[in-house]
């Protein structure tokens, strides 16, 4: 896996705060694991706290929605407290396990949900070169991370002993196999359009105003974020796809045998996937970091070199208020897109489990393949029209690129722009 | 330094996992270990700078063949397919199959000498240290050193050295490409008009248009058979 960009930095810093201490192998050892620790320490929190805002967001909007209140009193105003306050009740619950229940597999199933949410979070890019692991195919990973959710779901339906988890574990195994099919083409199209699977590429390439985001760049495209935007739904599971815990038909699904803290840490996984769907969406479609206004990008990339060193040497402070901008701007957008899951689930009933898989299969999966072969040849019909707009293929990448980075991304998209000229002269020998 | 030991963690893993499958008893218990053992292969793909290799070993077994399997196993709960006893002569047989697939690895791997193979390998990794001072050098090299011939090979190798560093696990343009026949890790210095190096994508679509016909095969075998009486309403 290629150098994670942050890391590089806290690591050659640590490093070089450590230089005095030993030898240079112990140092990069050192260096490398506390790098690691600050990462996964941020990763963490950023998986922790997000669900506990959607679950108090979740609470308040439902109450709204049905002519309630929702949760008033714990914190002061709006009981903004209230997720925390059920936190700490259900850690304090006692932690059943059921006599018929394989209590190994029972007890490992939500870690193992949970894990693979988290892992989801490694290679989602919240800024412009803030990513935990910069992988170049990240979009393919991502998507492999998050399909391995469904793992530990299964096997805690199927673990529990009981009639009621294994239906609820059956129905969610059917619907994500499925489902992932329609989600996988749908998120092709973008990335078609980016010809790249890097999600930073692909977020800074829709850098300006909100008309070089990728939702609007065809037809197609459009079409495809709202297709992308259900199966993503979907695959969280979240009504009205929620036939995993249908409570009014299988009491809880596949943890009604859970309490006390496994049971929080499966709904610690469902909201983190939510926040992750979201961002896959935000940055496919909806231009990532970028406000879509292209002003507060051009006032703070005037920032960029202020402030160069100022609290330590190598540290750029006005490149990190631009990124940290551009992270806000990133959370608020898909928190924006988590509200409206919220929204959708307490205003749609739920489907039957045939209505599910026919939605998927007999119209998502028809809908999203003709949207992929609509994309895929839009360019060429565009490019054989008299509108004659130019097939954008890779070069624009670093002339619309308005990357506020610092050095290693810096050296990162110059490779970029000189393994794309090398594309060009094969290209070019190809075509003599 | 960390990657021997992430090596050794990941490597204990797999073959502990894969034991384990053989090991235990109960069928989705296997599955989890078999979950363990092909993530800790594709784990061992990442730190090999393997990225996508990691990711299609995520994607298709662990998040697609285990969770088959035990849909399967789900759909199929009870009976003699969940708690699977093995008899001494299969133990035996499986064990000397075992056995003789181990010998057959390990002779191919002794025979290949690795000696050469390194040699011919385009850049070698630079450890952490070396590297992040060559890169600390090289915001320097396009300005600095024009003149001076010698420090102008330096820069080079400190550019050389960068890219190797951050293109480490970036195979997905040249897997791409390949399948078009355009190697550049092959064609790219060769002199111009020479043969290209055949792309992947023909034996690439046959192998998918067969699995497509497997499929639909299987659709049609597994279907319900449904007695059909043209001009009934029940007629589907």
């Amino acid at each position: 896996m290629n150098g994670p960009l942050a890391a590089l930095t806290i690591q050659q810093f640590l490093a070089d705060r450590l230089a005095s201490w030993g030898s240079t192998d112990v140092v990069a050892l050192v260096a490398f694991l506390l790098a690691a620790l600050v990462h996964a320490t941020l990763l963490i929190s950023l998986f922790a706290v997000l669900p506990l805002v959607y679950i108090w967001l979740e609470r308040k909007v439902a109450g709204r929605i049905q002519d309630r209140l929702g949760p008033t009193r714990v914190g002061g105003k709006f009981g903004w407290l209230q997720t925390l306050a059920d936190g700490i009740k259900l850690i304090q619950k006692e932690d059943l396990v059921p006599a018929a229940a394989d209590s190994m597999m029972f007890r490992m199933a939500p870690y193992l949900a949970t894990v693979a949410s988290f892992a989801a979070f490694m290679v989602l890019p919240i800024a412009d070169g803030w990513v935990g692991v910069a992988a170049e195919c990240g979009a393919f990973l991502i998507l492999a991370l998050m399909s391995l959710e469904v793992l530990g779901i299964i096997l805690a339906g199927y673990s529990s002993g009981s009639k009621w988890a294994l239906f609820g574990a059956m129905r969610e195994a059917a619907q994500m196999v499925s489902y992932e099919i329609p989600m996988a083409i749908c998120a092709l199209i973008p990335l078609v359009i980016a010809g790249s699977l890097n999600l930073q590429v692909v977020g800074r390439m829709q850098a300006g105003g909100f008309w070089n985001w990728f939702i609007f760049h065809d037809p197609f495209a459009f079409f495809a974020f709202f297709c992308y935007f259900t199966v993503a739904t979907a695959s969280v599971k979240r009504a009205p796809f929620d036939l995993a815990e249908a409570e009014s038909e299988l009491v809880a699904g596949f943890h009604t045998e859970y309490s006390g803290f496994r049971w929080s840490i499966f709904f610690l996984a469902e909201y983190a996937s939510m926040f992750a769907v979201s961002g896959i969406a935000v940055l496919l479609f909806l231009g990532g970091w970028e406000t879509g206004l292209g002003f507060p990008e051009a006032a703070l990339s005037g920032l960029q070199t202020w402030g160069q060193d100022f609290p330590v040497q190598g540290f750029v402070l006005g490149n990190y208020i631009a990124n940290l901008f551009g992270a806000a701007v990133f959370i608020f957008k898909a928190s924006l897109l988590v509200l409206v899951q919220i929204w959708v689930r307490w205003t749609l009933p739920r489907l039957r489990i045939d209505q599910v898989m026919t939605t998927c299969l007999k119209y998502l999966v028809p809908i999203s393949c003709m949207l992929f072969l609509g994309a895929v040849l839009w360019p060429l019909v565009l490019a054989s029209s008299k509108l004659h707009r130019p097939v954008i293929w890779g070069a624009p990448l670093v002339a619309r690129s308005t990357s506020h980075a610092t050095d290693p991304t810096n050296a990162v998209s110059g490779i970029e722009t000189r393994s794309v000229s090398t594309v060009a002269n094969v290209r070019g020998e190809v075509a003599r | 330094m960390i990657e021997q030991l992430l090596f050794w963690v990941f490597a204990i893993l797999t073959c502990g996992g894969a034991i384990a499958v053989v090991a235990t008893q109960n069928v989705v218990r296997m599955a989890f270990w078999l979950v363990v053992s092909l993530g800790s292969v594709a784990a061992l793909f990442f730190l090999l700078h393997a990225d996508f290799l990691g990711a299609a070993q995520l994607l298709i077994y662990v998040g697609g063949t285990v969770v088959l399997l035990v849909f399967g196993v789900m759909l199929t709960a009870s009976g003699p397919t969940v708690q699977i006893k093995t008899s001494p002569a299969e133990a035996f047989l499986g064990a000397g199959v075992g056995l003789l697939l181990l010998f057959v690895l390990m002779f191919s791997i002794k025979s290949v000498a690795w000696g050469d193979l390194e040699s011919q390998l385009p850049a070698r990794r630079l450890s952490p240290a070396v590297a992040d001072s060559l890169q600390a050098r090289t915001s320097e090299f396009d300005v600095s050193g024009a003149e001076d011939p010698a420090s102008k090979a330096k820069a080079d190798d400190a550019a050389a050295a960068l890219v190797a560093r951050n293109q480490a696990g970036r195979t997905v343009r040249q897997l791409g490409l390949s399948f078009f026949g355009l190697r550049p890790d092959q064609d790219l210095n060769r002199p111009a008009g020479g043969a290209l190096a055949p792309g992947f994508l023909l034996p690439f679509e046959i192998v998918s248009i067969h699995l497509l016909v497997v499929l639909v095969g299987a659709a049609y075998l597994a279907r319900a058979k449904r007695k059909v009486v043209p001009g009934s309403p029940t007629e589907l």
